[in-house]
């Protein structure tokens, strides 16, 4: 390992660190060893100076696989753990913003589009006019569209550093084109310095702004559209339960934390298998409906069984089980939280047309909640077992008597329902904390969506969590987090009130149980 | 089962303490631990109770107290405030402990104060807070504002923290973040930071969806002046929060964020590969080079025996306050609780974070100060640590009331 | 949903099952006179003892409510903890004006949190509650009214069973998140605490123990005196059809809407007063009082006890509280487990609980 590395060794010649303006790469490359101060001039510097081999550099620096070595010169780490006498240079929040800048102007023209997507985004937040010639060099090779735009973007901003106020003006022009945050932030901060261009700075800002506004109504939409997503995961779980069986499963939050802790067992066990790391996800979907639906079977069978017809006692009885298993999976793994890694595919920012962004795992989120719905009216509606299941909630007697073994399908009534709560689990490891407390956050919101929603219609479900959700999103920014959940909740109760059975209320003989 | 709950079982579920025949003559002397092991505060505070249980073995192994054996009562509090004041209660008037370690919480400090004041027990709590409190039957370990929120926010106005002039004061919504986010409003004042350059936002216990909030400071920051959050965001609100940050690319380097209660622990439940760079000030972190940190971690992995737990700031507190105690009884040769506090008062330790800290009469701690950039193995690279130990001001002048304070 | 079937029509023995609560109250009346013998007297009963069971006193008043609107009327809330928590709040704030300059500021009108949060002067809300009278009014009305209202519209439209139940425990989540914004003036997380003194009595030394130990247990008399004689009324009668078949009372002609909306009421009120005795004895009241696992926990006591006989409430509060007082010492790993499998074998083996296992099974 330590001869690869040395073949990697790009330079190294210890140089005096006070070295003259005119320093050439190695001088500089050099100086990336010394303090913060010496770390974000050199890095500067290195930028401007356009030598293609400061790339490797730079980014090594930034990922902290930079080192020094014994004798003072730099080289790029090769392995997992640094040689003998060297040291891993550290940086700081001005360093890595100066590197973002350098990189920038060292990949305007890689021949990789997403590089180069990355180095004009960066320019446009270095806010210096000495890039306007590679600028514009850059945007005269560059046939990307989406590319040049951003390019273009960058351009207005580094005139609007410039001196020159021609130049201003046509920067401000271009970037009030936009609809960037960035773009708005550019031309708000040049506001002082430029008292007599104020009227274009104000009119730029504002067409920004308009471009903005309809963006954020998105943003909002999706914000509601994801908490509800994530309502209708944990509710759906509870719509079977409770809504088909009338069980009231105050253990249910904590079925969904253990869907959560499969989620971690899972990907612990595929750690180190490279073919199965990405995919732990998925693979953990299966494990966590198997586990929580054999354990729902295993207490409708042993305990919930006994208590058909007292369903007060039943909830008792769950809330038991649910301090029980809360405490047993604290001492088997710990109070602490576990992480949790997001795989490649669900982490970052899509873009949606119209520049509205949102969060992968929300995102995603959001695909899998209408899938395990789907899923669930599909095996509701289409199975043999959905058709028995049907058949006991409308009459158990006459079911019975039609060779229905209704005992058996309880069984798998419930452990379907808590199967999905373990499913609600695997998704909310991606946003929430995975500790034995994950469930108490969730229970009394799902309630309240299938109550909202009616009683034993899966269409109410989704069609509650999402009124839910966005309700709550909408109120937020006026309201604040608090008052907006407890206006929602209010709100939930005054429309029981009205409408005892929900928004989608059963109708014939099921509605009388 | 880990292997330390399975320890704490056998030292305290049976209560069979196994008597060693040197200490078998004299009574032993009663430390009660007093952290919630059950509720919501159960995932910090049981570090909290392995660290006293680990500095009670240690003790133990250096042949005791005054020739006398230590033995632990761990009771379980269980997050809930008004079993805090009767377990004090218990603790004191039962089990007769000679000193408590415990809480975590303001309010569970807070409920239990009173009964420490009435009892004239002696509590050691071990956790930053807000200050603005001084009771005599109470020794503070942990930092008070000046001892960290103020020291880092400075850093970020700074140029190497990223010369922020806007900023955004997230917190759960309780007396901490409160407090401190009203000193903070005073001491950004003073720098000329006020006005719609300010935004405080609070939050409830264990809020899960961020997705507006951080949505509303990305657009915060896009006012044209450089932003920076200060975050006094409570325990398990964070990983949410942290998740919806780096999702939404924030980075540290367009928006820092300093945070003032997520250290190690908290860290072990993100993937923090996205947070790289943000920052959280403590008076310690798991990285510090200094031969007590040596000494700490060694303990700490050979008591716990698992390498995935970490070691944080209020550990650190906790160990300071044990070793002060230690040395006070000593050199007052007994547990009696007066002789006690008075011997606390000019107490000096080693302690891991490098410096020597002192134990004022204002039962605070002097503290060094450090910021810490998060790194993608959930440790923190300390990019910043004040040159002495800076005594605490508990009594903050950024409150104004503070003036006419009854003494 | 359906009436719930299954509980006994005819009484329990109610002499034997009385004598034994009075039994009860007098050796508890004992306490504090073993807590004034000297320490280390064999009888000696420490100051933890007397305020631990001075607590348990609060909770047992706290079960006989629910047991009044469960038991009785078949209306099952999972927000009681709700109304108790109000009841400490008007409590907590007499307290708090009490303090008056003794606190940390020294500051004449405002409370310590006030001040350190920046109030300018005391909201509106706040006034009237330095006067005693006032304060347990509202420690009265405000539950009352707040189960006046709730109950109201939820009988209102027929809501009964599991979705008043679920109902009820929003309402509770509802109070607790509001409770917890520092900005309504309740002192957010943190409640209220450090209480110096009530009726130019201070708190924290024994005599004040005592008194307040001996106010909890007449209460607790005197409120269980009030459940047994309305329910051997013809009121409790009616009640007790509108628990086992309300469709088919209201048809009889009685007004079950009244009823239960009178029974719920009552209820809340004898509820907040348990909360009002409970805060000077516990000496800290927050928001976390509201947490609906309270209020279940509350009803998993008149479950264990023996539902619809007073007796059991009161008997469940005492013998769940005592467990878990003496199991978060003795096994602080273990007890949430023990309390759960309890919680899991009660209804199963004893659904008529603690109190039904004096009479030889049917």
């Amino acid at each position: 390992m330590s001869k690869r590395l040395l073949l990697c060794l790009l330079l190294l010649i210890a140089a005096p660190l006070g070295a003259r303006a005119q320093d050439g790469f190695e001088a500089l490359a050099a100086r990336l060893g010394g303090n913060f101060n010496q770390q974000a001039e050199a890095v500067e510097r290195l930028g401007a100076l356009g030598d293609p081999r400061a790339i490797p550099l730079l980014q090594a620096l930034g990922d902290t696989r930079l080192l020094r070595l014994a004798d003072g010169g730099v080289a790029v780490q090769d392995g997992p753990a640094p040689p003998e006498g060297a040291q891993v240079l550290r940086i700081n929040n001005r360093v890595r913003a100066a590197i973002r800048g350098a990189l920038g102007r060292l990949q305007l023209v890689s021949p990789d589009p997403g590089e180069r997507r990355r180095a004009a985004d960066a320019i446009l937040r270095n806010r210096s006019a000495d890039d306007i010639p590679l600028l514009e060099a850059a945007l005269a090779r560059e046939a990307v569209p989406a590319i040049r735009a951003r390019m273009e973007l960058a351009l207005g901003g580094a005139r609007l550093a410039a001196s020159d106020p021609a130049a201003k003006r046509a920067g401000i022009a271009a970037l009030g084109t936009s609809a960037d945050p960035e773009a708005r932030s550019l031309l708000l901060a040049a506001r002082a310095a430029n008292a007599e261009l104020l009227a274009e700075i104000e009119a730029a800002v504002a067409a920004i702004d308009r471009r903005l506004a309809l963006r954020r109504a998105a943003e909002t939409v999706f914000q509601g559209l994801s908490l509800g997503s994530v309502l209708l995961l944990a509710a759906l779980g509870l719509a079977v339960t409770f809504g088909v069986m009338g069980v009231i499963n105050m253990a249910h939050g904590e079925f969904v934390m253990l869907g959560a802790y499969a989620t971690v067992l899972v990907q612990e066990a595929c750690r180190g298998v490279p073919a199965l790391e990405p995919w732990s996800l998925p693979l953990a979907l299966p494990a966590a409906f198997v586990l929580t639906a054999a354990l729902g079977a295993a207490m409708e069978r042993g305990l919930i069984r006994h208590l058909y017809g007292r369903p007060l006692e039943t909830l008792l009885l769950t809330f038991g089980v649910g301090m029980i298993l809360q405490q047993v999976v604290r001492l088997l793994f710990g109070a602490q939280n576990r992480e949790v890694l997001s795989p490649a595919w669900m982490t970052g920012v899509l873009v949606l047309p119209g520049g509205v962004q949102v969060t992968q795992n929300r995102a995603w989120i959001i695909v899998f909640s209408l899938l395990v719905l789907l899923a669930t009216l599909a095996a509701i509606r289409l199975t043999r077992f959905g058709l028995e299941m049907r058949a006991v909630v409308q009459n158990r007697r006459i079911a019975a008597t039609m060779g229905i073994r209704t005992g058996r399908v309880d069984a798998m009534t419930f452990a379907f329902g808590s199967g999905i709560a373990g499913l609600a689990g695997v998704a909310l490891s991606q946003i929430d904390n995975v500790s034995p407390n994950l469930g108490t956050g969730y229970i009394i919101d799902s309630f309240m969506v299938v109550v909202f929603g009616g009683v034993g219609s899966l269409a109410g479900t989704l069609i509650g969590a999402m009124t839910l959700g966005l309700v709550n999103k909408l109120l937020e920014p006026h309201a604040g987090a608090v008052l907006a959940k407890v206006a929602v909740l209010v709100g939930i109760m005054l429309f029981i009130q009205r409408r005892p059975k929900g928004l989608f209320a059963l109708k014939g003989r099921a509605a009388d149980q | 089962m880990t292997l330390a709950t399975r320890r704490a079982l056998l030292g305290t579920a049976l209560a069979v303490p196994f008597i060693r025949p040197s200490f078998a003559q004299a009574a032993p002397i009663r430390v009660g631990v007093l952290h919630s092991l059950s509720g919501t505060m159960a995932i910090s505070e049981t570090a909290l109770r392995d660290t006293v249980l680990m500095m009670v073995e240690w003790q133990n192994s250096r042949g005791g107290l005054l020739g006398r054996r230590l033995e632990p009562v761990v009771v379980d509090p269980a997050s809930n405030w008004p079993l805090f004041a009767e377990k004090a209660r218990e603790l004191l008037q039962v089990s007769r402990v000679d000193v408590t370690f415990g809480c975590w919480t303001s309010v569970s400090r807070k409920s239990v104060l009173p009964v420490f004041e009435e009892l004239n027990g002696l509590l050691f709590y071990p956790v930053q807070y807000e200050g603005e409190e001084e009771s005599r039957n109470i020794f503070y370990t942990g930092a008070a504002p000046n001892q960290q929120a103020i020291p880092a926010v400075e850093y970020l106005l700074s140029a190497d923290g990223g010369d922020a002039r806007r900023v955004a004061l997230l917190g759960t919504d309780y007396v901490y973040p409160r407090t401190t986010n009203r000193i903070l409003r005073g001491f950004l004042a003073s720098k000329g930071i006020q006005g719609a350059d300010v935004m405080e936002e609070y939050t409830p216990f264990g809020h899960s969806d961020w997705q507006g909030i951080v949505a509303r400071v990305k657009r915060f920051a896009s006012e044209g002046k450089k932003t920076a959050i200060v975050s006094t965001i409570n325990g398990d609100a964070n990983v949410p929060f942290y998740r919806e940050l780096g999702n939404q690319g924030i980075k540290a380097e367009d928006i820092p964020s300093v945070a003032f209660s997520v250290g190690e622990e908290e860290l072990a439940g993100i993937d923090t590969r996205p947070l790289v760079g943000h920052l959280a000030a403590w008076n310690y972190f798991m990285s510090v080079q200094s031969p007590a940190n040596t000494e700490f971690l060694n303990m700490w992995r050979a008591y716990i025996r698992n390498p995935r737990r970490v070691t944080n700031d209020p550990m650190e507190a906790t160990l300071i306050g044990f070793k002060m105690w230690a040395q006070a009884v000593t050199q007052a040769r007994t547990t009696a609780v007066d002789p006690v506090r008075t011997a606390l008062y000019g107490q000096k330790v080693a302690a891991p974070s490098g410096y020597e800290v002192e134990m004022h009469r204002n039962h605070h701690l002097s503290k060094p100060v450090m910021i810490g950039e998060v790194q993608a193995d959930g440790q923190f690279n300390i990019v910043y640590r004040t040159p002495t130990a800076i005594p605490a001001e508990n009594w903050s002048p950024f409150i104004p009331e503070n003036a006419n304070r009854r003494r | 949903m359906r009436d719930t079937p299954g509980l006994p029509v005819e009484r329990p023995r109610p002499a034997r099952a009385q004598l034994l609560f009075w039994v009860g109250i007098a050796a508890l009346a004992l306490l504090p006179l073993l807590n004034a013998l000297p320490e280390g007297h064999p009888l000696h009963a420490s100051d933890f003892l007397v305020s631990v069971i001075g607590k348990w006193i609060c909770y047992a008043m706290l079960a006989l409510a629910l047991d009044l609107a469960w038991g009785y009327a078949g209306i099952l809330s999972l927000g009681h903890g709700a109304f108790f928590a109000l009841g400490g709040y008007a409590m907590g704030m007499h307290l708090m004006r009490l303090i008056g300059p003794r606190g940390v500021y020294g500051h004449p009108v405002l409370p310590d949190f006030m001040v350190f949060l920046g109030y300018e002067r005391l909201p509106w809300y706040w006034l009237g509650f330095e006067h005693f009278p006032f304060a347990l009014l509202m420690a009265l009305a405000v539950p009352g009214l707040l189960g006046f209202v709730v109950g109201y519209l939820a009988f209102r439209s027929r809501i009964t069973g599991v979705y008043l139940s679920i109902l009820t425990q929003a309402l509770t989540y509802a109070l607790m998140l509001a409770f917890f914004r520092n900005d309504m003036g309740f002192g957010g997380n943190n409640g209220f605490t450090d209480f110096k003194e009530l009726l130019g009595m201070p708190l924290g030394t024994g005599t004040a123990r005592a008194l307040l130990f001996y106010a909890a247990l007449v209460s607790l008399a005197l409120v269980f005196l009030l459940c047994v004689k309305l329910t051997r009324t013809k009121f409790g009668r009616v009640l007790t059809a509108i628990r086992d078949a309300e469709a088919r009372t209201r048809f009889l002609g009685y007004d079950t809407l009244r009823h239960k909306l009178f029974v719920f009421t009552l209820s809340a009120m004898i509820a907040g007063l348990a909360g009002a005795l409970y805060v000077p004895i516990v000496g800290i009241i927050n928001p976390s009082e509201f947490s609906p696992g309270n209020s279940i926990e509350a009803v998993v006591w008149v479950a264990f006890g023996g539902r619809g006989t007073l007796v059991g409430a009161v008997l469940g509060a005492f013998s769940v509280n005592a467990l878990k007082t003496w199991l978060t010492t003795l096994a602080p790993d273990l007890w949430l487990i023990v309390l759960g499998a309890l919680f899991v074998l009660v209804p199963l083996l004893l659904p008529k609980g603690l109190i039904g296992l004096r009479r030889p099974r049917a």
